[in-house]
Protein backbone atom coordinates (compact mmCIF):
# COMPACT_ATOMS: atom_id res chain seq x y z
CA UNK A 1 0.00 0.00 0.00
CA UNK A 2 2.87 2.37 1.04
CA UNK A 3 4.30 1.50 -2.48
CA UNK A 4 1.42 2.52 -4.32
CA UNK A 5 0.99 5.42 -2.62
CA UNK A 6 4.33 6.67 -3.48
CA UNK A 7 3.70 5.95 -7.02
CA UNK A 8 1.36 8.11 -7.28
CA UNK A 9 2.90 10.83 -5.47
CA UNK A 10 4.02 13.62 -7.92
CA UNK A 11 7.65 13.59 -8.80
CA UNK A 12 9.55 16.60 -7.67
CA UNK A 13 9.87 19.33 -10.66
CA UNK A 14 12.86 19.59 -12.77
CA UNK A 15 15.91 21.15 -10.66
CA UNK A 16 16.69 24.85 -12.87
CA UNK A 17 20.90 22.90 -12.53
CA UNK A 18 19.26 20.11 -14.91
CA UNK A 19 17.69 22.24 -17.29
CA UNK A 20 20.97 24.38 -17.32
CA UNK A 21 23.37 21.04 -17.92
CA UNK A 22 20.69 20.43 -21.08
CA UNK A 23 22.26 23.18 -22.64
CA UNK A 24 25.82 21.96 -22.79
CA UNK A 25 27.38 24.85 -21.08
CA UNK A 26 31.06 23.92 -22.06
CA UNK A 27 30.12 23.28 -25.77
CA UNK A 28 28.07 26.68 -25.41
CA UNK A 29 31.32 28.67 -24.43
CA UNK A 30 32.79 27.49 -27.61
CA UNK A 31 30.10 28.82 -29.78
CA UNK A 32 29.71 32.38 -27.91
CA UNK A 33 33.38 32.79 -28.10
CA UNK A 34 33.53 32.08 -31.90
CA UNK A 35 29.98 34.37 -32.45
CA UNK A 36 31.47 36.77 -30.23
CA UNK A 37 34.94 37.09 -32.46
CA UNK A 38 32.94 36.90 -35.79
CA UNK A 39 30.58 39.82 -34.26
CA UNK A 40 34.15 41.80 -33.37
CA UNK A 41 35.96 41.28 -36.78
CA UNK A 42 33.30 42.28 -38.62
CA UNK A 43 33.48 46.27 -40.24
CA UNK A 44 31.01 48.36 -38.64
CA UNK A 45 30.22 49.36 -34.90
CA UNK A 46 28.07 47.66 -33.43
CA UNK A 47 25.39 49.08 -29.70
CA UNK A 48 26.86 46.95 -27.02
CA UNK A 49 23.09 46.54 -25.80
CA UNK A 50 22.50 45.11 -28.94
CA UNK A 51 25.53 43.01 -29.27
CA UNK A 52 25.14 41.58 -26.22
CA UNK A 53 21.97 40.55 -26.85
CA UNK A 54 22.84 39.02 -30.13
CA UNK A 55 25.47 36.78 -28.18
CA UNK A 56 23.08 35.54 -25.98
CA UNK A 57 20.57 34.91 -28.39
CA UNK A 58 23.26 32.65 -30.20
CA UNK A 59 24.12 31.43 -26.76
CA UNK A 60 20.18 30.20 -25.98
CA UNK A 61 20.50 29.06 -29.87
CA UNK A 62 23.07 26.73 -29.18
CA UNK A 63 21.33 25.59 -25.30
CA UNK A 64 18.34 24.83 -27.81
CA UNK A 65 20.05 22.66 -29.53
CA UNK A 66 22.04 20.92 -27.19
CA UNK A 67 18.70 20.59 -25.02
CA UNK A 68 17.33 18.72 -28.28
CA UNK A 69 20.50 16.99 -28.87
CA UNK A 70 20.09 15.51 -25.68
CA UNK A 71 16.09 14.86 -25.42
CA UNK A 72 16.67 12.74 -29.01
CA UNK A 73 20.02 10.84 -27.72
CA UNK A 74 18.74 10.13 -23.67
CA UNK A 75 18.71 6.13 -24.73
CA UNK A 76 21.76 6.35 -26.24
CA UNK A 77 23.92 8.56 -24.03
CA UNK A 78 22.39 5.80 -21.29
CA UNK A 79 24.90 3.12 -22.46
CA UNK A 80 28.14 5.60 -22.96
CA UNK A 81 30.28 6.04 -19.62
CA UNK A 82 30.55 9.51 -20.78
CA UNK A 83 27.19 10.70 -20.70
CA UNK A 84 25.25 8.51 -18.61
CA UNK A 85 25.30 10.91 -15.74
CA UNK A 86 23.43 13.60 -17.76
CA UNK A 87 20.27 14.82 -16.47
CA UNK A 88 17.71 12.51 -18.80
CA UNK A 89 19.54 9.17 -18.56
CA UNK A 90 20.24 9.69 -14.93
CA UNK A 91 16.32 9.63 -14.55
CA UNK A 92 16.67 12.93 -12.81
CA UNK A 93 14.44 15.04 -15.72
CA UNK A 94 11.87 13.54 -17.89
CA UNK A 95 12.18 13.70 -21.73
CA UNK A 96 8.85 15.71 -22.53
CA UNK A 97 10.79 18.41 -20.35
CA UNK A 98 13.62 18.48 -21.96
CA UNK A 99 11.52 18.59 -25.42
CA UNK A 100 9.50 21.41 -24.15
CA UNK A 101 12.44 23.64 -22.80
CA UNK A 102 14.45 22.86 -26.09
CA UNK A 103 12.27 24.68 -28.42
CA UNK A 104 11.06 27.35 -25.91
CA UNK A 105 14.71 28.19 -25.69
CA UNK A 106 15.33 27.71 -29.47
CA UNK A 107 12.00 30.23 -30.28
CA UNK A 108 12.98 32.74 -27.65
CA UNK A 109 16.19 32.69 -29.13
CA UNK A 110 15.37 33.54 -32.30
CA UNK A 111 12.86 36.55 -31.18
CA UNK A 112 15.49 37.95 -29.29
CA UNK A 113 17.96 37.85 -32.00
CA UNK A 114 15.58 39.56 -34.17
CA UNK A 115 14.80 41.81 -31.75
CA UNK A 116 18.47 42.84 -31.44
CA UNK A 117 20.45 42.32 -35.08
CA UNK A 118 18.75 41.81 -38.01
CA UNK A 119 16.62 39.09 -40.13
CA UNK A 120 19.62 37.29 -41.98
CA UNK A 121 21.16 36.67 -38.58
CA UNK A 122 17.92 35.09 -37.33
CA UNK A 123 17.72 32.90 -40.28
CA UNK A 124 21.56 31.48 -40.06
CA UNK A 125 20.27 31.45 -36.22
CA UNK A 126 17.32 29.43 -36.92
CA UNK A 127 19.13 27.32 -40.00
CA UNK A 128 22.14 26.45 -37.37
CA UNK A 129 19.33 25.00 -34.64
CA UNK A 130 17.38 23.12 -37.63
CA UNK A 131 20.73 21.28 -38.64
CA UNK A 132 22.09 20.35 -35.69
CA UNK A 133 18.74 18.53 -34.21
CA UNK A 134 17.27 17.16 -37.39
CA UNK A 135 20.44 16.70 -40.36
CA UNK A 136 23.42 16.29 -37.61
CA UNK A 137 21.41 14.42 -34.64
CA UNK A 138 18.55 12.74 -36.00
CA UNK A 139 19.99 11.55 -39.75
CA UNK A 140 23.42 11.69 -39.95
CA UNK A 141 24.65 10.58 -36.37
CA UNK A 142 23.12 7.48 -36.48
CA UNK A 143 23.69 6.77 -39.90
CA UNK A 144 27.31 7.81 -41.07
CA UNK A 145 30.54 7.42 -39.72
CA UNK A 146 31.13 10.74 -42.03
CA UNK A 147 28.19 13.15 -39.47
CA UNK A 148 31.11 14.64 -37.70
CA UNK A 149 32.34 16.32 -41.47
CA UNK A 150 29.03 17.12 -42.84
CA UNK A 151 27.76 17.65 -39.45
CA UNK A 152 30.36 20.03 -38.29
CA UNK A 153 29.07 22.80 -40.21
CA UNK A 154 26.31 23.34 -37.28
CA UNK A 155 29.22 24.06 -34.89
CA UNK A 156 30.54 26.67 -37.52
CA UNK A 157 27.46 28.67 -38.36
CA UNK A 158 28.47 31.02 -34.64
CA UNK A 159 30.96 33.21 -36.83
CA UNK A 160 28.95 34.11 -39.61
CA UNK A 161 25.45 34.58 -36.54
CA UNK A 162 27.94 37.23 -35.29
CA UNK A 163 28.93 38.81 -38.31
CA UNK A 164 26.01 38.85 -40.18
CA UNK A 165 24.27 40.45 -36.64
CA UNK A 166 26.34 43.70 -37.09
CA UNK A 167 26.61 43.89 -41.01
CA UNK A 168 22.94 42.59 -42.22
CA UNK A 169 25.57 40.78 -44.97
CA UNK A 170 27.97 38.06 -44.86
CA UNK A 171 31.40 38.70 -46.00
CA UNK A 172 34.19 36.47 -47.29
CA UNK A 173 36.22 36.33 -44.04
CA UNK A 174 33.07 35.34 -42.18
CA UNK A 175 32.97 32.76 -44.58
CA UNK A 176 36.56 31.87 -43.92
CA UNK A 177 35.51 31.46 -39.88
CA UNK A 178 33.34 29.29 -41.08
CA UNK A 179 35.32 27.36 -42.71
CA UNK A 180 38.03 26.88 -39.79
CA UNK A 181 35.34 25.50 -37.51
CA UNK A 182 34.18 23.24 -40.11
CA UNK A 183 37.59 21.82 -41.15
CA UNK A 184 38.69 21.41 -37.86
CA UNK A 185 35.70 19.29 -36.45
CA UNK A 186 36.52 15.99 -38.07
CA UNK A 187 40.09 16.04 -36.59
CA UNK A 188 38.80 17.52 -33.19
CA UNK A 189 36.11 15.20 -32.95
CA UNK A 190 38.07 11.65 -34.07
CA UNK A 191 41.39 12.59 -31.96
CA UNK A 192 38.05 12.40 -28.92
CA UNK A 193 36.66 8.99 -30.65
CA UNK A 194 40.03 7.02 -30.81
CA UNK A 195 40.20 7.33 -27.18
CA UNK A 196 36.53 6.75 -26.18
CA UNK A 197 35.54 4.35 -29.13
CA UNK A 198 34.41 1.56 -26.82
CA UNK A 199 31.96 4.23 -25.55
CA UNK A 200 30.86 4.89 -29.20
CA UNK A 201 31.00 1.11 -30.18
CA UNK A 202 28.51 0.18 -26.83
CA UNK A 203 26.20 2.92 -28.13
CA UNK A 204 26.22 1.58 -31.70
CA UNK A 205 27.25 5.19 -33.06
CA UNK A 206 29.13 4.57 -36.08
CA UNK A 207 31.47 6.67 -35.46
CA UNK A 208 34.91 6.87 -37.92
CA UNK A 209 36.80 4.61 -35.39
CA UNK A 210 34.09 1.81 -35.19
CA UNK A 211 33.39 1.87 -38.70
CA UNK A 212 36.31 2.30 -40.91
CA UNK A 213 38.87 0.97 -38.01
CA UNK A 214 41.64 2.99 -36.46
CA UNK A 215 44.24 3.22 -38.77
CA UNK A 216 41.79 4.02 -40.99
CA UNK A 217 40.88 7.17 -38.77
CA UNK A 218 44.67 8.25 -37.72
CA UNK A 219 45.23 8.99 -41.84
CA UNK A 220 42.32 10.81 -41.44
CA UNK A 221 43.06 13.13 -38.81
CA UNK A 222 46.19 13.57 -40.50
CA UNK A 223 44.49 14.28 -43.80
CA UNK A 224 42.33 16.98 -42.61
CA UNK A 225 44.68 18.56 -40.38
CA UNK A 226 46.61 19.48 -43.51
CA UNK A 227 43.41 20.63 -45.45
CA UNK A 228 42.02 22.48 -42.07
CA UNK A 229 45.85 24.19 -41.89
CA UNK A 230 45.69 25.57 -45.43
CA UNK A 231 42.10 26.67 -44.80
CA UNK A 232 43.62 28.46 -42.02
CA UNK A 233 46.26 30.07 -43.98
CA UNK A 234 44.06 31.02 -46.50
CA UNK A 235 43.01 34.56 -44.96
CA UNK A 236 46.11 36.00 -44.32
CA UNK A 237 47.37 34.08 -48.15
CA UNK A 238 46.59 33.93 -50.98
CA UNK A 239 43.43 36.16 -49.75
CA UNK A 240 44.74 38.81 -48.35
CA UNK A 241 41.64 39.22 -46.03
CA UNK A 242 43.80 39.33 -42.46
CA UNK A 243 47.37 40.68 -41.56
CA UNK A 244 50.53 39.12 -40.65
CA UNK A 245 49.51 39.18 -36.68
CA UNK A 246 46.54 36.76 -38.22
CA UNK A 247 48.77 35.03 -40.55
CA UNK A 248 51.64 34.09 -38.94
CA UNK A 249 50.09 32.93 -35.53
CA UNK A 250 48.05 30.46 -38.16
CA UNK A 251 50.87 29.54 -39.62
CA UNK A 252 52.71 28.57 -36.77
CA UNK A 253 49.77 27.00 -34.37
CA UNK A 254 48.76 25.05 -37.73
CA UNK A 255 52.24 23.73 -38.08
CA UNK A 256 51.73 22.53 -34.05
CA UNK A 257 48.53 20.81 -35.08
CA UNK A 258 50.14 18.88 -38.03
CA UNK A 259 53.01 18.08 -36.00
CA UNK A 260 50.58 16.73 -33.03
CA UNK A 261 48.78 14.64 -35.64
CA UNK A 262 51.99 12.94 -37.31
CA UNK A 263 52.53 10.75 -34.62
CA UNK A 264 48.65 9.91 -33.80
CA UNK A 265 48.42 9.18 -37.66
CA UNK A 266 52.12 7.04 -37.57
CA UNK A 267 51.83 5.11 -34.20
CA UNK A 268 49.60 1.70 -32.89
CA UNK A 269 48.79 1.96 -29.49
CA UNK A 270 49.22 -0.76 -27.26
CA UNK A 271 46.71 -2.05 -24.96
CA UNK A 272 46.79 0.28 -21.48
CA UNK A 273 48.99 3.07 -23.16
CA UNK A 274 46.94 5.88 -22.29
CA UNK A 275 46.68 7.16 -25.63
CA UNK A 276 48.81 10.43 -25.10
CA UNK A 277 49.13 11.56 -28.60
CA UNK A 278 45.30 11.72 -29.13
CA UNK A 279 45.00 13.04 -25.94
CA UNK A 280 47.29 15.68 -26.66
CA UNK A 281 46.13 16.42 -30.16
CA UNK A 282 42.30 16.79 -28.93
CA UNK A 283 43.69 19.45 -26.07
CA UNK A 284 45.55 21.49 -28.37
CA UNK A 285 42.80 21.57 -30.98
CA UNK A 286 40.53 23.44 -28.52
CA UNK A 287 43.10 26.08 -27.70
CA UNK A 288 44.03 26.09 -31.51
CA UNK A 289 40.50 27.31 -32.60
CA UNK A 290 40.45 29.99 -29.07
CA UNK A 291 43.78 31.16 -30.40
CA UNK A 292 43.03 31.56 -34.33
CA UNK A 293 39.99 33.54 -33.46
CA UNK A 294 40.76 35.79 -30.98
CA UNK A 295 44.13 36.58 -33.77
CA UNK A 296 41.67 37.51 -36.48
CA UNK A 297 40.33 39.81 -34.09
CA UNK A 298 42.95 41.32 -32.71
CA UNK A 299 44.78 41.20 -36.44
CA UNK A 300 41.88 43.46 -37.51
CA UNK A 301 41.26 45.74 -34.81
CA UNK A 302 45.57 46.45 -34.76
CA UNK A 303 46.17 46.31 -38.54
CA UNK A 304 42.05 47.47 -39.94
CA UNK B 1 15.70 13.70 -5.60
CA UNK B 2 14.67 12.28 -2.79
CA UNK B 3 10.50 13.03 -2.67
CA UNK B 4 9.75 10.23 -1.01
CA UNK B 5 10.99 9.33 2.62
CA UNK B 6 12.70 6.25 3.76
CA UNK B 7 9.49 4.73 4.37
CA UNK B 8 8.63 5.79 0.59
CA UNK B 9 6.08 8.30 1.42
CA UNK B 10 5.93 12.09 -0.33
CA UNK B 11 7.87 14.08 1.42
CA UNK B 12 6.33 17.66 0.59
CA UNK B 13 8.50 20.36 2.15
CA UNK B 14 10.95 18.95 -0.22
CA UNK B 15 8.44 19.32 -3.00
CA UNK B 16 7.76 22.92 -1.81
CA UNK B 17 11.60 23.97 -1.30
CA UNK B 18 11.93 23.19 -5.26
CA UNK B 19 9.47 24.72 -6.74
CA UNK B 20 10.53 27.46 -4.36
CA UNK B 21 14.09 27.58 -5.75
CA UNK B 22 12.69 26.83 -9.04
CA UNK B 23 9.89 29.90 -9.02
CA UNK B 24 13.13 31.89 -8.02
CA UNK B 25 15.38 31.13 -10.58
CA UNK B 26 12.71 31.67 -12.74
CA UNK B 27 11.59 35.48 -11.61
CA UNK B 28 15.17 36.96 -11.51
CA UNK B 29 15.62 35.10 -15.38
CA UNK B 30 12.02 37.39 -16.31
CA UNK B 31 13.26 40.26 -14.18
CA UNK B 32 16.76 40.17 -16.70
CA UNK B 33 14.91 39.90 -19.79
CA UNK B 34 12.53 42.40 -19.21
CA UNK B 35 15.47 44.80 -18.29
CA UNK B 36 17.16 43.23 -21.31
CA UNK B 37 14.34 44.00 -23.74
CA UNK B 38 13.99 47.73 -22.38
CA UNK B 39 17.33 48.50 -23.24
CA UNK B 40 16.82 46.91 -26.54
CA UNK B 41 14.14 49.05 -27.10
CA UNK B 42 15.80 51.88 -26.19
CA UNK B 43 19.30 51.43 -28.02
CA UNK B 44 17.12 50.98 -31.33
CA UNK B 45 15.20 54.01 -30.31
CA UNK B 46 18.47 55.75 -30.09
CA UNK B 47 19.79 54.17 -33.33
CA UNK B 48 16.42 55.33 -35.73
CA UNK B 49 17.24 59.07 -34.21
Amino acid sequence: MAQSQASLAPALPADWRDLFALTKPRVMSLVVFTGLCGMLAAPGPVHPVLGFSAILAIALGAGASGALNQWYEADIDALMKRTAGRPLPAGRLDRQTALHFGVGLAVFSLLLMYMAANWLATAILAVSILFYVFVYTIWLKPRTPQNIVIGGAAGAFPPLIGWAAVTGDIGLLAVMMFLLTFLWTPPHFWALALFVQSDYAKAGIPMMPVVAGERSTRRQVLFYSLVMAAGAIAPWWPLGLTGAIYGVTAAVMSAIFCALAVPVARRTPLAGDGMKPERQLFAFSLLYLFILYAAVVIDRWMLG
Amino acid sequence: MSEHGPEGEFDEAAYRAQQRRNANVTALILIAFVVLFFLITIAKLGLAT
